[in-house]
Formats: structure tokens, sequence, C-alpha cells
């Protein structure tokens, strides 16, 4: 994962509420054995109309992508983040996210950017003719008008976005305790294991 | 003395491995089932970092999503489809997980085969890399979709960081009236919460019309707690679901049966215990529902109109159900029941259990699909389900009545292997999803029970069963 501090640069203003991950990658696309190359689909219905927001030359590789409430809802498909980040996106900033999404979207080092609706009003017109800063250091979005948007971020998820650390290597880390849990359980709960194969 | 606490929170409390102080936890993962779409780019991470599969006994492998449901015994027609196929079998051989094979008679759709092969037991935490894992909950287990970094972290040391999720309770009150399912139900909740009033929850479901269901019908329920956002749903354990495991190819057997009932009594929620929030749905008053719309919280009784954007209160909605009535070709005010539909599909890991095809085999019998029915496709969700319905003749009452009897798979729950609705076609659909594309590019999906699909068909538009069955 490359480690992420500030990005500053094109914001696409989106804006659409309740984008769903079919509109993000439409499932016939899913069809990969690799995490790359995604991009080209990505929201393949928006853009097969040539005036899109997405392919002016302007946009088209903009780092940051605004949108509206509950981005990335429906399936837990992980080629969305996969094939926002192919598009160029490092940033995607939303009144709120959905879940599972949101969590595919870390681990894939794309931060997700929480603000209210006013504030994302504001970034949507600014983002028209300026570049939008998100330095996730200082957990602030900033604009050349001296706007300045705090946001939260999970102290957890924050660290591995900065470090771009690993998170199986930061688990495997704590294989005593795994292995600790698992002596205990095969003595607990015995009916567990052995579970994928045929018992009779 | 304990405080008391939820399901929910003791199977959380069982599988913490450690807790850190970010709030986070290292989380147990008993079960682990996987599938040919979210898999090949966590098996490449493993193969890249050089780690191995650390709990193959406890992972089971299934092809799914992009079988084609005839001409089974031939190789895969689309080159991308055979190529995924084929990579789950390599990598499952790789790394020693047990695969039900594409051929086998126990093949079917993930959600379908966990329960079926006592795989699926209560108390466990089970994940999948598919947002319908939520299927599971209806024994009893903390079931949720995973992505495929998920699925690699799963892979390489059987855990999960994890946060704690609020909890809700979805409370569904009295009894169904005739005809109702518990796809109705699933469609109630979805409706009355909006695709985003779970987001952060997991639901437990509880109430009279729960306890009624069979655990095939709170799978249905369960199977829909993702399109209301949450993370999870769950259903107490109980006396069914002790006796649907029973004798199962993967349940357990003899004193580690015994000693699992007796684990498994201990679960459900205790007296007093508290949910986050609590949401109550009187089950009596529920209809037959179908979707009108591209978000499957846009459910209205079959007896209704298509609304008009005006009616919602919210301006995004209201934008939101004019591009939808646009996407749908649907003019507000027309009666759901003068709908004409091309496409039928009885089938997915909401709606492909032998329970399924009996209710809609009932409403077939002794009818005939209507002339402008294009497709009529009823896919079993396993083998297994398959040779029941077949033992027990609905096959032929479906090939009677001039539906296509398929092989399982997720068929045309999504746009992904040869089933399709034509672009600008309707399809009366059991599955759960109604999104734009979703069966297909420019096609138009209408959420709705398996008896009302059937009623659909043999009238060619969306019909209330009630009137067939009365
Ligand atoms: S049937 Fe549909 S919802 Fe279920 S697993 Fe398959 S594609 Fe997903």
């Amino acid at each position: 994962m490359t480690p992420f501090h500030t990005v500053t640069g094109i914001a696409v203003p989106f804006g659409a509420a309740n984008v769903d991950t079919d509109v993000i990658i439409p499932s016939r696309f899913l069809k990969t054995v690799t995490r790359s190359g995604l991009g080209a689909s990505a929201f393949d219905v928006i853009r097969s109309d040539p005036g899109n927001i997405f392919d002016t030359p302007r946009n088209s590789g903009a780092p940051i992508l605004i949108a509206g409430d509950n981005f990335g809802c429906g399936s837990s498909r992980e080629h969305a983040p996969w094939a926002l980040a192919d598009m160029g996106f490092r940033v995607v900033i939303a009144p709120s996210f959905a879940d599972i999404f949101s969590g595919n979207a870390y681990k894939n080092g794309l931060v997700l950017v929480e603000l209210p609706q006013e504030q994302i009003d504001r970034l949507m017109s600014v983002a028209a003719d300026a570049d939008i800063t998100v330095d996730l250091e200082n957990q602030v979005v900033t604009t050349e008008y001296q706007d300045r948007f705090a946001f939260a971020v999970d102290p957890f998820r924050k660290a591995a976005l900065l470090s771009g650390q690993d998170e199986i290597g930061l688990t495997l880390t704590m294989a005593p305790a795994i292995e600790r849990y698992e002596t205990r359980i095969a003595d607990e709960r015995p009916w567990l294991a052995g579970a994928a194969a045929r018992r009779f | 003395m304990t405080n008391p606490r939820t399901l929910y929170t003791k199977i959380w409390d069982d599988h913490v491995v450690e807790q850190r102080d970010d709030g986070t936890a290292l989380m147990w993962i008993d079960r682990h089932l996987i599938h040919e779409v979210t898999t090949p780019q966590a098996f490449e991470g493993l193969r890249l970092a050089g780690r191995t599969l650390h709990r193959p006994d406890l992972t089971l492998a299934v092809p799914d999503h992009n079988v084609p449901t005839d001409h089974r015994f031939e190789p895969i027609a689309d080159p991308q489809s055979a190529l995924q196929v084929e990579t789950l079998t390599a990598n499952c051989a790789e790394f020693g997980v047990e695969m039900i094979e594409l051929n086998a008679a126990a093949q079917g759709i993930v959600h379908v085969i966990g329960p079926e092969q006592g795989f699926t037991l209560p108390g466990t935490t089970l994940v999948c890399g598919d947002s319908h894992t939520a299927t599971h909950g209806a024994l009893g287990s903390l079931a949720f979709g995973i992505g495929t970094t998920e699925v690699e972290h799963v892979f390489a040391t059987q855990t999960l960081l994890l946060k704690q999720s609020s909890s809700m309770e979805v409370r569904v009150t009295g009894s169904l009236g005739y005809s109702i399912s518990a796809k109705d139900v699933a469609l109630a909740i979805v409706g009355a919460l909006g695709t985003a009033g779970g987001t952060g929850s997991v639901i437990e479901y509880t109430g009279d019309v729960i306890a009624a269901l069979s655990i095939e019908g709170r799978m249905t329920v369960c199977n829909m707690a993702i399109e209301a956002g949450a993370r999870a749903g769950l259903v107490a354990p109980d006396a069914k679901a002790f006796e649907y495991l029973r004798g199962r190819p993967r349940s357990p057997a003899g004193a580690e049966w015994d000693a699992a009932v007796a684990y498994w009594r201990t679960l459900p929620s205790d007296a007093g215990a508290t949910y986050d929030r609590v949401v109550t749905i009187d089950g009596s008053a529920i209809a037959p529902l179908v979707t009108w719309g591209t978000s499957p919280e846009d459910v209205v009784a079959i007896t209704g109109v298509v609304p008009s954007p005006d009616s919602f209160a919210d301006a995004s909605k209201r934008l939101a159900a004019a591009k939808s009535l646009d996407y749908m070709g649907l003019a507000p005010g027309t009666r759901l029941e003068d709908v004409v539909v091309e496409n039928i599909f009885i089938g997915s890991c909401t709606n492909s259990r032998i329970e399924d095809l009996r209710a809609a085999a009932a409403v077939a019998r002794g009818r005939h699909v209507a002339s402008g029915i294009r497709q009529a496709l009823v896919v079993p969700g396993s083998g297994l389900v398959k040779l029941q319905a077949e033992a027990e003749g609905l096959d032929r009452i479906f090939i009677e009545a001039g539906f296509d009897w398929r092989a399982p798979g997720c068929s045309m729950c999504l746009g992904m292997n040869p089933d399709k609705v034509p672009a600008g076609e309707r399809c009366a659909s059991t599955s759960n999803r109604n999104f734009v594309g979703r069966q297909g590019p420019g096609s138009r999906t209408h959420l709705l029970s398996p008896a009302m699909a059937v009623a659909a068909a043999v009238t060619g538009r969306l019909t209330d069963v009630r009137e067939l069955m009365a």
C-alpha cells in the first residue's frame, strides 16, 4: 500500500447520492483474476455519455472525487475501490459512506473523508475551478479560498494509511495470541474443527 | 452475576482473540466460504507474500456466480468465467481447500450450500466475500460479507480486525396473512428501515412472525439485512435450527453434537438485554409487496400504485425517485397490477430453497406461463435442492407450466453469466437487488416473492397472488 500524506489536486464534483457499487463497477466487469485495470470500466453507464464529468480533459485522472450521501452502498465487491484507485482517485469526499465499502477503501489506501452536506456543497462549487487539498495527518480539507474543514478518521485506519502498512503483517505479529485462542477453542468447542470435510 | 447480553454480544465475546486499545478487536473466524469471483486476488496476494492458508479445514469453496445454468456438462463458453472457475479450482488444490466442484451434486449458491451442508452453525463467526453472507444469520451465525483484502486476511490468519457494531432489534409482531411469505417480510423490513437504516448495525430479528418462520424463511429475511445497510442479520437459534442441522453432511455428530447443542442453547439474548435501537413492524399488516424503483427500499403493496416523486419529503429522495421511474419506464399513479413483465426469475440466495420452489409450484400447478413472457427461469439454489424438487415432482409442474428448469447457480440475480434480462425489458424477480443494470445492462427489476413471481408469469403482469389462489 502506498503511504498517504497530503493530496492536492483536482476534485471531480460528482455529487450524486446513493451511488451503489454496481454504478461504480458493474458486475459484468468483475470477471478478472488480478487487481489492476478496472479503471477503464468504472462508472461505465455514466461514462457512455461522451460529455460525462469523469472524462473531461480537466477531470480525467483527478485524485479527488466528491460524492453524495451513502456512497458505495450495495455489494461487498472490492473491485469498487480498485476501480476508483485505477482511475487515479486517492480520496473520496462525501457526507456518508456505506460500511463495507469504507472498510474496503481504506484497506486499499483510498482515503474517505466525511463532511457535512453544506461543506460538500461548498467544495463542489470550489472544485469547478480550483484545487482541493486533503491533509490526512492534520485531518483537514483546505482550499485556496481559506476554506478549512476538519474531518474525523479512525486512529487505527489513519495510522495504517499514513504508514502504508500491510494489515496481515500486523496481525501475524499477534500469532501467539491466535495460537492460544485456537488451543482453547479446540477444547471448548471441539465440533468447530475440520468443518470443511464431509463427516458422513 | 453478569450483565444480560444479546445474542450478538455473546457471539462477539466468544470470538475475541485480542482486544486492542484502539477499540478494534482481533476476532476469530470459524467458517470461511469462498467462491470464484472475490478470491483470485486474495490467493494471488498469499502467493506474492509467500504465505500459507492458515486453516484450510475451516474453508469451503464452491463456484456459483458465473456458472451457466444450462449445458452444464460442456465447458463454460465465456472465457473469463471459465478462467475464474479454473483459477478457483487450481487455487483450492494449491492451498489445500475443500471445493465442491461445479458438477458435484452438492454444488450451488454459496449461501444455500453453507446451511445445507451443516457448515453454517449457530454461534459461529462466518464470512464470505459476498454481501449476502448475512443469510447464514438465520441459524444464529454471526455472518457478514467481506472484501477481497479481508478474504486474504482470513486466509493468512483465520482472524479479522473488527470493531463491534451497534445492535438493532427488528421485532416483527403478529402473524402473517394468507399467501404472505418470508420475502414479503424481508421487503417490508427494508422498506421500513430504508437502505441506510441499518448502517453500522447488526440486526437481531425477533417477534412472533420470525419465531413462526421456518429456518429457510428466516434465511430469506436475513439475506436482505444488507439491503437495509446492516452488517449482519441474526435470529436466535432454537429447536427448529437444531432440527434443521441434525444429520447434515458437515454438522457435528455424536457426542460433539450434544456438546454443540448444549452450547447453542446458551446463545439467545438474555431477558433484559438491551439493543441500541428497536424497530417494531406489524407483521399482520404486511401485504404482498413488490418494488417499483431501483432501490430495494422502493417497496409498495401489489394493490398500490407507483408513487409520485413529489410524495417524498426529502429533496434527494424526490430526485432519486424521478430518476428511478425514468429508468424503470413507469409513470406515477400506474397501478402495480397493470405493469406488464417479459421475464420471470425464480432463484437466487434469497429464494431458491426447497420451500421457495414448493410455494412457487403451488401457484404454477395447472396454470401456464402467459404468451408475452420471453423467459421464465426456475433456478434451484443447489444441486441437492434440485434433486429434492425433482423427487417431489416440482420440476414437472414447472416444465408443464412453461417454465425453464435450470441447474443451480446465481443465474439471473446478477448480469455475470449467460442468464440476463434484455435492455428495456422487465423482470419479476425473487432476487434481492433491483439496482440499475443488476440483471443485465438496461434491465428493469421488480423484486417479489416466489409465489408472486409465478402469479406474474401466468398473467404476464404483476399480480396479487391472493386473487389467483382465492
Ligand atoms: S444469488 Fe445473487 S445475491 Fe446471492 S450470492 Fe449469487 S449473485 Fe449474490
